[in-house]
This record gives structure tokens, sequence and C-alpha cells, in this order.
């Protein structure tokens, strides 16, 4: 390793103090320490983007390893001579362990790799999920792709036009919430959709996200394409005498979530009751006593984090399934809508993977070039799309509200006698 | 159900070897040694003991202290768990840190968070204490600390955000920076339980919005402000006319033929009344660049969340439509979250999101308390913007309204 070249870097140092851990202080000491000049580059060229209020890097770059079409993201510097060690700097997508948990043994061993193959700087996680390695050279990718599979028994995740790779909450692991077993699902898809993760064959991305329960830890409601929420469609299960330890202030609502406020004493009328979406619930002062009409619950949960040792979600478990959501680009952002109110999730979730592969059918058919799914399905039209498309029972769950207009396109098979008319016929009832 | 390895893979405990990938790989014979579609490690074997012992059977959790919980299995089990905010953007001698903490407290397991919080796990008082204290020890060299412990409750919790500048190509901001920014501010909000429920925030560095920037209680997106430059002389070379054409989702873009010296060539022309910024005919092509270092900045969107507790998820809305890039700290946009922030902390009731909040009161009176500017770039005239109109004589007479006598 010769002699590194260091930057004057006054804007970035600045981002050194204050007591939130500062990535600026990590990156420097990692680069005394390594030797390693991509860190000092990178620290140089961002001190120019702030300097400049722009971002130096040159469009896209399409790079990658032999028979995947995604998993890196290529990236060159548009100031190569000022900063040669991050002339390329290109990102690798790990696929991480389901609900993100890890063996040092594992870590330590990517890390190894990354200081040697990469700019020993990564982002544990991604958005969609993944593990990034954020920097390195086109050389490389072959390398690191094989360190990966032959030591590290692990896979590049999804990129561009494909499915990215699936991402759930902490489900059953530590969760007594979660209705189904999220880390399992996600686990069982990506094995089943390897090729859909790495050949891109779809109009566009394709994020599937599973939620272990409607408080949605992943954000699947908002993210996810194809959102996978556990529920249930039994009876919340009641401790009624946990029920009246919380009235009777032993145990502290919400998990003891509001601890550092003095908000008084907890009243289960005011803060359970009342809050209520569906007002399905009664507190029987006289007998001490909770009671929920579970006809009427529409599983918001709140009743359920409030008292998490008093209430849980039933027995008779499953999910809703939701597709469409997406961020803003381009036709404004959209939350997923129900698709399937309730759906048994057992191993090997067949029918989660049949229901998928109908809608890739339909889309990489009829999706037009960068149209994500939720867009395709606003302009076929939803009933259009679970009626024609999935061949599913259009149901009032299915909207927030009919209609307000009359405007349908009725079918002509729908019509008594067709459309086909006499106009001859019709000028003799109606002379002109 | 898939098989569950027990305990983590034996492979990962032998030496990372650096020449065994240009021993296998052969540039001539690509197929040769390639493993390929093998997907993740099976999540199984990162389990902690017991974890796996009482996976779906747990009866219950607590908060004990902020950044602390305690989750009873029904088994009798008890696992506690100690959060810490990480800067998600980090190197392998931090995640090695991590490493030696996992392995001295935690049998070598750890986990990390939806949003880039790391948790610890032990099951024993006694450990819990030892490994509270030695995070709290644990500095940076200039005084960060390197593990905050938090993240629980009703607290702001860490930032999902993006890549910005240090490795985005159509970032309009950074990300790492500005989060730091705002949680330096932020900070003793982290690490206890005193808002009136969770306040989620997000940052996107465009609107591509990698993240749910759109679903958040409070989030910064980057935005631009000046319509692309054409070059003309670069433009047929390295794009897809047509498909550029396409990409304009108000279709402001039209094809055009140029003099570029002397010679005729094929671009494009955009009609920059009709330009809202959005930066995907940049997306899909390099010779439409939109950055601009003036033109640039932020706009701040409140009111959004995910969870489907008490209201239903609803979309984040814009309430400061620009604030300028100002590197390194972003004093203006920090400002104005931590003022609404605690605005909101002051006003809302037990339980409720800010969006919640604001629905109870109404946007106009939102606008009051938080002293910020209402103008004509607030009111949607996108997609569905009719929707936004109000179609009532519901609302509440705030300062912003002057009784009208005459009108000319």
């Amino acid at each position: 390793m010769g002699e590194v070249k260091k930057h004057d870097t006054p804007l970035m140092d600045d981002l050194k103090s204050g007591p939130w851990p500062s990535f600026v202080d990590d990156i420097y000491s990692y680069a005394e320490r390594h030797k390693k000049q991509a860190c000092f580059d990178i620290l140089g060229q961002m001190e120019l983007s702030y300097k400049n209020k722009e971002t130096h890097w040159k469009h896209g770059g399409i790079v990658g390893v032999f028979g995947y079409g995604g998993g890196v993201i290529g990236r060159y510097s548009d100031q190569q001579e000022k900063f040669p060690a991050i002339w390329a700097f290109h990102t690798v997508r790990v696929n991480q362990p389901a609900a993100k948990w890890y063996h040092t043994s594992a870590l330590r061993k990517l890390c190894d790799m990354w200081d040697h193959r990469g700019s020993g700087i990564m982002n544990l996680h991604g958005s969609t999920g993944d593990i990034i390695l954020l920097g390195t050279v086109t050389e490389q990718l072959e390398y690191i792709f094989y360190d990966l599979g032959h030591q590290l028994k692990m896979d590049l995740g999804g990129s561009g036009s494909n499915l990215r790779t699936p991402e759930c909450c902490m489900g059953m692991s530590r969760c007594e919430w979660s209705c189904i077993d999220t880390q399992d699902i996600v686990y069982e898809l990506t094995m089943a959709f390897q090729d859909e993760l790495h050949r891109p064959a779809f109009p566009y991305k394709f994020k599937i996200k599973v939620s272990g329960c409607p408080n949605d830890c992943v954000a699947a409601i908002a993210r996810a394409d194809f959102s996978v929420i556990g529920t249930w469609r039994d009876r919340i299960k009641i401790d009624q005498e946990a029920v009246r330890a919380y009235v009777g202030g032993e145990l502290k609502p919400n998990a003891g979530a509001h601890s550092d406020r003095d908000w008084g004493p907890f009243d289960i009328k005011k803060e359970v009751i009342d809050l209520c979406p569906t007002k399905c619930m009664f507190w029987d002062e006289g007998q001490r006593k909770l009671y929920i009409n579970d006809a009427e619950c529409n599983r918001c949960m709140h009743c359920i984090n409030v008292m998490p040792e008093a209430l849980w979600p039933g027995d008779d478990r499953g999910a809703v399934i939701l597709m469409g959501a997406k961020a803003p680009i381009l036709e404004g952002a959209q939350l997923s809508t129900v698709i399937i109110p309730f759906m048994k999730l057992e191993p090997p979730y067949d029918n989660l993977k049949n229901l998928l592969y109908k809608v890739w059918d339909y889309w990489m058919e009829h999706g037009k070039n960068r149209e994500r799914l939720g867009e395709t399905i606003q302009r076929i039209g939803l009933n259009r799309f679970i009626v024609d498309v999935l061949g599913i029972k259009p149901i009032p769950q299915h909207v927030k509200e009919p209609r307000s207009n009359p405007y349908i396109f009725w079918k002509e098979e729908e019509v008594e006698g067709g459309w086909t008319r006499d106009v001859a016929e019709f000028r003799k009832r109606h002379p002109a | 159900m898939s098989e569950r390895p027990e305990r983590p893979d034996p492979i990962y405990t032998q030496p990372y070897d650096p020449t065994l990938a240009e021993k296998l790989y052969n540039p001539q014979k690509p197929m040769e040694n390639r493993i390929t579609d093998i997907g993740p490690p099976h999540y199984w074997q990162f389990l902690p003991p017991v974890i796996q012992r009482n996976y779906g059977k747990w009866k219950s959790h607590e908060i004990i202290q902020p950044g602390v919980l305690k989750y009873k299995a029904h088994s009798g089990e008890v696992v506690y768990v100690v959060r810490c905010g990480t800067p998600r953007l980090e190197t392998t001698d931090y995640v090695r840190e991590i490493c030696e903490i996992a392995d001295k407290y935690c049998d070598g397991y750890v986990r990390w968070t939806t949003r880039n919080n790391v948790e610890f796990h032990v099951t024993d008082e006694e450990k819990l204490r030892a490994l509270l204290e030695d995070l709290k020890s644990r500095k940076m060299p200039n005084g960060a600390y390197k593990f905050p412990i938090g993240g629980t409750g009703a607290s702001v919790t860490n930032i999902v955000h993006t890549q910005g500048w240090i490795h985005c190509h159509t970032a309009a901001i950074d990300a790492s920076g500005v989060v730091k920014a705002i949680m330096d501010e932020l900070f003793d909000y982290f690490g206890s339980h005193k808002l009136p429920a969770q306040v989620r925030l997000a940052l996107a560095c465009c609107i591509n919005m990698c993240g749910a920037v759109h679903c958040s209680d409070i989030a910064v997106v980057g935005i631009h402000r000046k319509p692309p430059l054409v070059e003309d002389e670069r433009l047929d070379k390295v794009c897809e006319i047509p498909l550029v054409i396409a990409s304009c989702p108000l279709g402001a873009i039209k094809p055009a033929t140029v003099e570029v010296a002397g010679e005729k060539r094929k671009s494009v022309r955009v009609n920059v009344d009709r330009c809202m910024f959005c930066g995907n005919c940049y997306t899909m092509c390099p010779a439409m660049p939109i950055s601009d270092g003036q033109g640039d900045g932020l706009a701040l969107v409140v009111g959004g969340k995910v969870s489907n507790r008490i209201t239903p998820p609803t979309f984040s809305k814009v309430v400061i439509p620009f604030i300028p890039n100002e590197p390194p700290r972003w004093p203006t946009a920090v400002k104005w979250i931590k003022k609404i922030l605690e605005i909101y902390s002051q006003n809302a009731r037990k339980y409720e999101r800010v969006g919640d909040w604001i629905q109870r009161i109404g946007w106009e009176k939102f606008f009051e308390l938080t002293d910020i500017p209402f103008t004509w770039h607030l009111i949607d005239d996108y997609r569905l913007a009719y929707d936004t109109y109000r179609t009532s004589v519901h609302f509440k007479f705030t300062s912003h309204v002057e009784t009208v006598t005459d009108f000319e």
C-alpha cells in the first residue's frame, strides 16, 4: 500500500461533531487505519458536492455479473482526475437474510471480503432491505460474486426491471402479534423466484413485502407492488384479569411507550373504548369486564397495542393481499389496494405463488414500459383487474365506496338483445 | 416449511480466502465454478437459540426503558433487546465493532430493524446492565455516540433514508449528512418517550423516493426547480428519443431536428411551462441533466403514516414547498422539522400521530400554529387534485381569513 492522498474537507468535518453517530468520523477512522484511498476520495468528492450543491456521479452505467441482469448498480465519478480511486464506485446489492438476523461469523467474513474487494463502506441496509456494499470497480465484480457464492453462501439482490429483494418484519421471531410466518414466507418466495429476481423480464420493478400484522412494520402497504399483511378473522383473545390490571394502573399502557411524560392515570374509556374506530368495544365498570363485538372490529390493532398483556389477535389467522403501492413517480403515490381480504398462508405457500404468477403473466404482457403494477391497475380499472384478469368475485371490501358516477362500461352480453339494432325499425317508432 | 439449519453454517468460521475467487473464476470459461441462484442464507441459522425455542410462541412485550424491550414467551423464557441507532452509511470497522459487542454479550447474534437500528439480545438482567454501560461508553473520535440507545415507543426513531451525494446520480440533496444534522438536533427525542406517539421521519434525495417518505409523519424530499438542460450534440448518441418523449408524464417533451456545427441532428425540446421538474427524462436520458446548485433543494411533507392503527394509512402532504440546500447542516430545514415536531408535541393528544392530530384540528389550524406560510404551491394541481379542494363550509377562522367587504 503506497502513500494515501488526503483532501481538505472542512464541510464534511463539521459533521463529525454532535451526539448522533457520525459517518464522517467513521469513514475517516477507517480510511486512516486501512490506508484506503477510495475512502479519502469519496469524502473529497462529497466535499465538492457540499460546495457545489450538486451530485458528482455520472449518469448510470450498465455493469453486472455474467448471467444476471441486476444486483449491481454502476456508478462513475465525473471528477476522475481529482478522485482517481473512485473513478468507478459500483454498488453491490446482497440479498439479506429474512428479518435481518445475523451471526457475527457471517458478518465478519463479509466485512473481510469487502475490505479486500471494495471500499469497506456499506449500508445496513438499503431501503428495499438488501445489504448494500458501496463502492468497487468493474474488475472486482465477478470475484465478489464468486466470493459470495463460494465462501459466504450469499447471492445478489434485485435491481432494475425485475423482482426486487423481498422483505419482511421480524414476524414470529420476536413478535406476539405476527399472524403469519413472515420470515418463512419471504424465504420461500425468494427461493422460488430466483429467476425473476436475477433476470429482468418485467415492465418495471416489482416489490414484495410481508408484514405480520396491521401495524405493518415494513411499510408493505406503502411500498410494495404486492403487499402481504397478516390478520385474523375470529375473535380478539382477552385476558380479563390483565385488562383489570391495566385499569387498576398495575400495568403500563402501550407497553410503556409513553413513560417520559405524565399523561395522568390510564383511562380505558378515553384511551381505548373511545378511540376504537368502529366503536365495537364496551367496558362494563360494574362487572369490570371488557366486551368486544368482534363482528364489527376492523382489526386496527389499537386496543391490542395499548394492552399487550391482555389482548391478542385471534387464532384463525391469515393475510390480506393488497397490490399496487408505489412512490409518486410518475402518476402520483399509491397505497396498495385490497385484492384478497383473507388468504390462509401455509407452507409451501402455493396459493400465494400462483397468485403472483397470474399477476405477472398479465402485467408482463400488458404493462407498458416503466409502468408499475398499480399504474396498470389504474389504467385498466380495478374492476377489470380483479374480475377479468384475476377471476376474483368483486365484493365491497375492494373499495372505500361505490362509484358516484353512472358512467358504467356495460358489456354487450349484459344488455338484453345486445347492441345490434335496426335504425329503420327505430324510425318506424320515432319518425325523424 | 423450508428446512431449518439449527446453527450458523460452518463455512462462516472458515477464514476468508482472498485468493480463492481468482483461482475459481476463468474469464475464458465464465460458467466454470459458477454458483448462481442460491438465494439468501436461511434465516433460521442466525436466530439465537432462545428465539428458535420460542419462535411463534411469544406472549407479550414491555419497553422497560427507552431503547430496551423485554419479551416474554409462553414458555416463561424472557429476552431483553437493546435497540441502538446507526448511521446506516458505515464501514466494515463499525460493523466489526457491532460484532465484537454481539460476541461479548449475545453469543454472536445480532439483528437490524427496518429503520436502520441495530438490536442486541440478552437473556439476563446482569448482562443487560453491562451491555447498556458498554454501549453508552463507546464514542467516536470526535465525541459522537457510536451506539445511541433508543428508538422505541413515543420517540423519534432512526430516519429511513436514501443515498444522496455519496452514491446517487439523480440526488437533489444529500442524504446521510442531512440525517446526521436532523438527528443531532432531535437526539433527545430518540432516547426518550415524551411525544404523544411515535414519530416516523424519512428522507428521500429525489422524488423517486426510495423509501416510504410519502407515508411518514415528517419527511424530507429532494426536489429540482429548473427544467432539464438539453445537450443537442450528445442526445441522439446516448438516448432513445421515443423513450425520452414517452417518459414525460406531462407530454412536455417533443422531438426536434436541430443544427449542431452545421450538421442536422435529432434532439428534443422541452416545453418548460409544462415541466414539473420530476427528472424522469434524466433517468431515461443522460443528455438531459436536471441537477442545479441553485435550483435544487428540499420540500417538507408531514402527516403520513403506514400503520392501520385507529386511522387508515395516509400520504404525507407538502407543507413547505422549498428550502434551499444549506450544507453541511441544513439549518433552515432542521429548524422547521424541530418546530413542527415540538408544536405537535405540545398540542396533540396521547396516541395521536402527526396526521391524526392535524386531521382533528384542521390544516388551517396547523399552518397557524406552526407559522408556516401558506402559498399557492401547496394547492394541488396534479392528478386527483380535486379530492383536496375544500367542498364544504366546514373550516375554522384562523388568521389567514381576511373579511372581504369590497371586491373589484
